[in-house]
């Protein structure tokens, strides 16, 4: 009875990959049915599933790597050159623009980031524009330690959401301009938290995708910011008309209705 | 006589082959020739016949006596009653098992809530070898229609005054932060905790300044980013609150808010499904345990005792499966005290460790949600009261969600979970009407009830192992303050399984032995 229990447990992995086998047996009657390229390759995919799988999550992991190593930490140029060249270096090589105190934009040249940045360690930077760059939660310590910043521009930047904008509170005293923009993570439960803004006089959150009700966030912020002028999702308010449009405006109104 | 006809007619290569000849078709290597079916003594069938392939039907009629595709029906039923007499085969003859958990597991985790979750996944995380342990969570109740993780108002916050809560709820936070790299299961959405990280507010009266003041120095050491503000700063940041009274507050600025519980149970299940984690749908109702009697280094006697099986009972039935586990963690929460006494703790003199409870109770406690349009703005954090009442805003619709804990005397009936809304009426609108003056006007909508797992010893979680039953580790106890720490406590529960001790967060203080010993570790900021 064993001996035939033996045999039966090594017939029964034979039954479960009967199925292939019947399909092997069809591939070896039928040989120009292999010649069905896709239908060998999606066999192929679907033999080595947990295969595909870890090399996704391979590439997936690697997507991740790639953000936190461009956020890495500068330490040796903070200490260094001071907070304020660390913080220009960071947002430089992430793409972004600096704008030092009396002094013009900064944007990264093609070529490299240009001499001048480390005579500049003791200017403090006013400006920072870091739109599009891959700034997230650990980037965000060489803005923060900005300690003079009165305008920060972090429009679209796809890794910026609701816990970045709860660390904005360091920069409460100093920041008068504010942009979040297009920004795909950010909710109305990170706006709660600018309230400790109190020098903010604009803040931009139109474009945001992840906020469920717009109009109602829009005035909760108002609300909650009574001296700052929100541009919401309209677009409306407070919108500069560009040159072209203004003197349009203008060559249009004398004409009577 | 008829066991050797039946040894001769079932020989081992002739009903095996046969049968695999019949199955597969000439795939099957055979010793005995080019594919030619002799019949076995079983089948009556003339052995001219060859079968090439399985099915198709001119093929089977040929056969004669036997009809078109019956045959292969009776073929796997003979098969099957012959694998069911064998030993060790997973099929049962009587019924089918596929909704009873295993008869083997290595730990068997009581309770799948977020606690049992977190357990379960540091546990696959931590293990020296994929697929090295074998995990089953027991949950008796897949609906989580009582389980304090989902009824729960959702808070976390680094403001305790035990530095090693303080550390379990930063790590906490850095995982609800990450959760999306913690927990990323292939082609499955990412997780949106909905977290507000709009922070907790902790008010003080005089008597409890000092004591705040000490708390936020700790906090601070910790790493926590609290401010202390005065009354005059309050007043000036909230208009709304009502300062009267106030002697102090502390305002915790990043890292502490609320999220939906929910969400983080429904990430841990599936991530955890994917590290191959078994779910069962049952109730454990008894331990089998065998017991050492053993004498300590001074010649003490001692009882040690050792769980080998758990039986789970499956619902509306009598139905049990014994479960053969190596380790057994009660995260069981408010019903952890009832699987304890299943383990038999606390079955002794009263005084005697071997007489000492484990003290986790279940306490009901209401969350009442209401409507007030003057409310409190989007600015508004988590506002505890000195008394003891709470609230915070749920969404943009100026909606509030509050409660209060009550006193020792009026502590309701934990049998059900039926909300008792004179409580709300005479213990936690006045309190809210007189610390914000625009709640007066408020209309509740809804409320509900759930348990906190109430430690009423010092109100903190037990961690470890107990030390008679020594394969019984607990994760439970942590009376209102479970969710916060959950990741942390999951992860070193784990470590203390897989490493014998902890290596991140040292949570001594949190081991069984102290209500032995008497040392309590008590928390003072508890909502």
């Amino acid at each position: 009875m064993a001996a035939s229990g033996a045999s039966l447990r090594l017939v029964a992995p034979v039954w479960n990959r009967g199925t292939s086998g019947i399909r092997g047996l069809s591939r070896s009657v039928d040989p120009e049915g292999s010649q069905r390229k896709g239908r060998t390759l999606l066999q192929f995919l679907a033999d080595h599933f947990y295969d595909v799988e870890a090399v996704r999550e391979y590439l997936l992991q690697k997507q991740v790597l790639k953000v936190l190593r461009k956020n890495r930490s500068f330490t040796y140029i903070k200490e260094r050159y001071g907070p304020y060249v660390a913080g220009a270096y960071f947002i430089l090589k992430q793409g972004g623009a600096v704008k030092f105190q009396d002094k013009e934009w900064m944007r990264p040249n093609g070529r490299g980031l240009s001499g001048e940045l480390w005579k500049l360690w003791e200017v403090p930077i006013e400006a920072v524009d870091a739109s599009g760059c891959a700034i997230n939660y650990q980037g965000l310590d060489n803005v923060l330690a900005l300690k003079e910043l009165q305008s920060l521009s972090l429009q679209c930047c796809p890794h910026v959401d609701d816990w970045c904008l709860s660390r904005l509170h360091q920069l409460a005293n100093s920041l008068q301009e504010l942009s979040l923009a297009g920004c795909p993570r950010i909710s109305e439960r990170g706006l709660a938290c600018l309230h400790h803004l109190q020098n903010l006089r604009r803040l931009d959150i139109s474009h945001l995708p992840a906020v469920s009700n717009p109009g109602l966030t829009q005035i909760l912020v108002e609300e909650m910011l009574p001296y700052c002028e929100v541009l919401g999702a309209d677009g409306a308010q407070g919108l500069k008309l560009r040159p072209e449009e203004q003197s349009r405006h203008t060559a249009r109104s004398p004409v009577p209705a | 006589m008829l066991r050797r006809a039946l040894r001769l007619g079932l020989g081992p290569g002739l009903l095996g082959r046969g049968l695999g000849t019949h199955r597969e078709g000439s795939t099957l290597g055979k010793a005995e020739g080019s594919g030619g079916y002799r019949g076995s003594g079983v089948f009556p069938i003339s052995s001219h016949v060859t079968f090439r392939t399985r099915g198709p039907g001119p093929r089977w009629e040929d056969s004669g006596s036997l009809g078109a595709g019956d045959w292969h029906g009776k073929v796997s039923e003979i098969k099957k009653k012959i694998q069911s007499v064998l030993p060790g085969g997973a099929w049962s003859p009587l019924c089918d098992t596929s909704h009873l958990p295993p008869e083997h597991s290595d730990v068997v985790i009581v309770g799948g809530g977020v606690l049992g979750l977190s357990v379960a996944y540091w546990l696959k995380r931590l293990e020296k070898r994929q697929g090295a342990i074998r995990v089953l969570v027991v949950e008796r109740d897949h609906t989580y229609s009582q389980a304090s993780t989902v009824l729960s108002v959702g808070g976390i916050r680094q403001q305790f005054s035990l530095p090693e809560n303080i550390q379990l709820s930063l790590f906490s936070v850095e995982f609800l932060r990450n959760i999306n790299e913690y927990l990323a299961v292939v082609d499955d959405p990412p997780l949106d905790l909905q977290f507000n990280p709009s922070g907790y507010l902790f008010l003080a009266s005089e008597e409890g300044a000092t004591i705040m003041e000490n708390n936020v120095k700790v906090q601070r050491q910790e790493g926590a980013k609290v401010c202390l503000m005065s009354p005059e700063q309050l007043q000036k940041k909230f208009p709304w609150i009502n300062t009267e009274g106030v002697a102090l507050a502390s305002y915790g600025l990043e890292n502490e808010g609320w999220f939906d519980p929910w969400c983080l149970l429904q990430g841990l299940r599936r991530k955890v499904q994917s590290m191959g984690v078994l779910f069962c749908h049952g109730e454990v109702t008894r331990f089998v345990s065998s017991s050492n009697h053993m004498e300590t280094a001074i010649g003490e006697k001692v009882t040690l005792k050792r769980i080998h099986e758990v039986h789970v009972k499956v619902d509306h039935s009598q139905e049990y499966q014994p479960v053969e586990c190596a380790i057994v963690v009660n995260a069981a929460g408010a019903w952890s005290g009832r699987i304890a006494e299943l383990a038999g703790i606390g079955k002794g003199l009263p005084g005697t460790l071997q007489g000492t409870k484990l003290p986790v109770e279940p306490r009901k406690r209401y969350v009442y949600l209401w409507h007030c349009p003057q409310g409190p703005g989007l600015e508004a954090p988590l506002v505890a009261d000195p008394s003891g009442a709470y609230f915070r805003r749920e969404g943009l619709g100026n909606n509030y969600l509050g409660g209060c804990s009550p006193t020792e005397e009026e502590e309701p009936d934990p049998g059900n979970l039926e909300v008792d809304h004179d409580f709300f009426q005479e213990k936690v609108w006045p309190y809210l009407a007189q610390r914000v003056p625009a709640f007066e006007t408020l209309k509740v909508r809804r409320a509900w009830a759930g348990y906190y797992d109430y430690n009423t010893f010092d109100q903190n979680g037990v961690v470890g192992p107990h030390p008679l039953v020594v394969n019984m580790y607990f994760a439970t106890g942590f009376s209102g303050h479970g969710l916060q720490q959950a990741p942390a406590v999951g992860r070193a529960v784990a470590e203390v399984m897989l490493e014998g001790h902890f290596q991140t967060i040292n949570l001594s203080p949190f081991l069984f032995n102290r209500f032995y010993l008497g040392e309590k570790a008590q928390e003072h900021c508890i909502i």
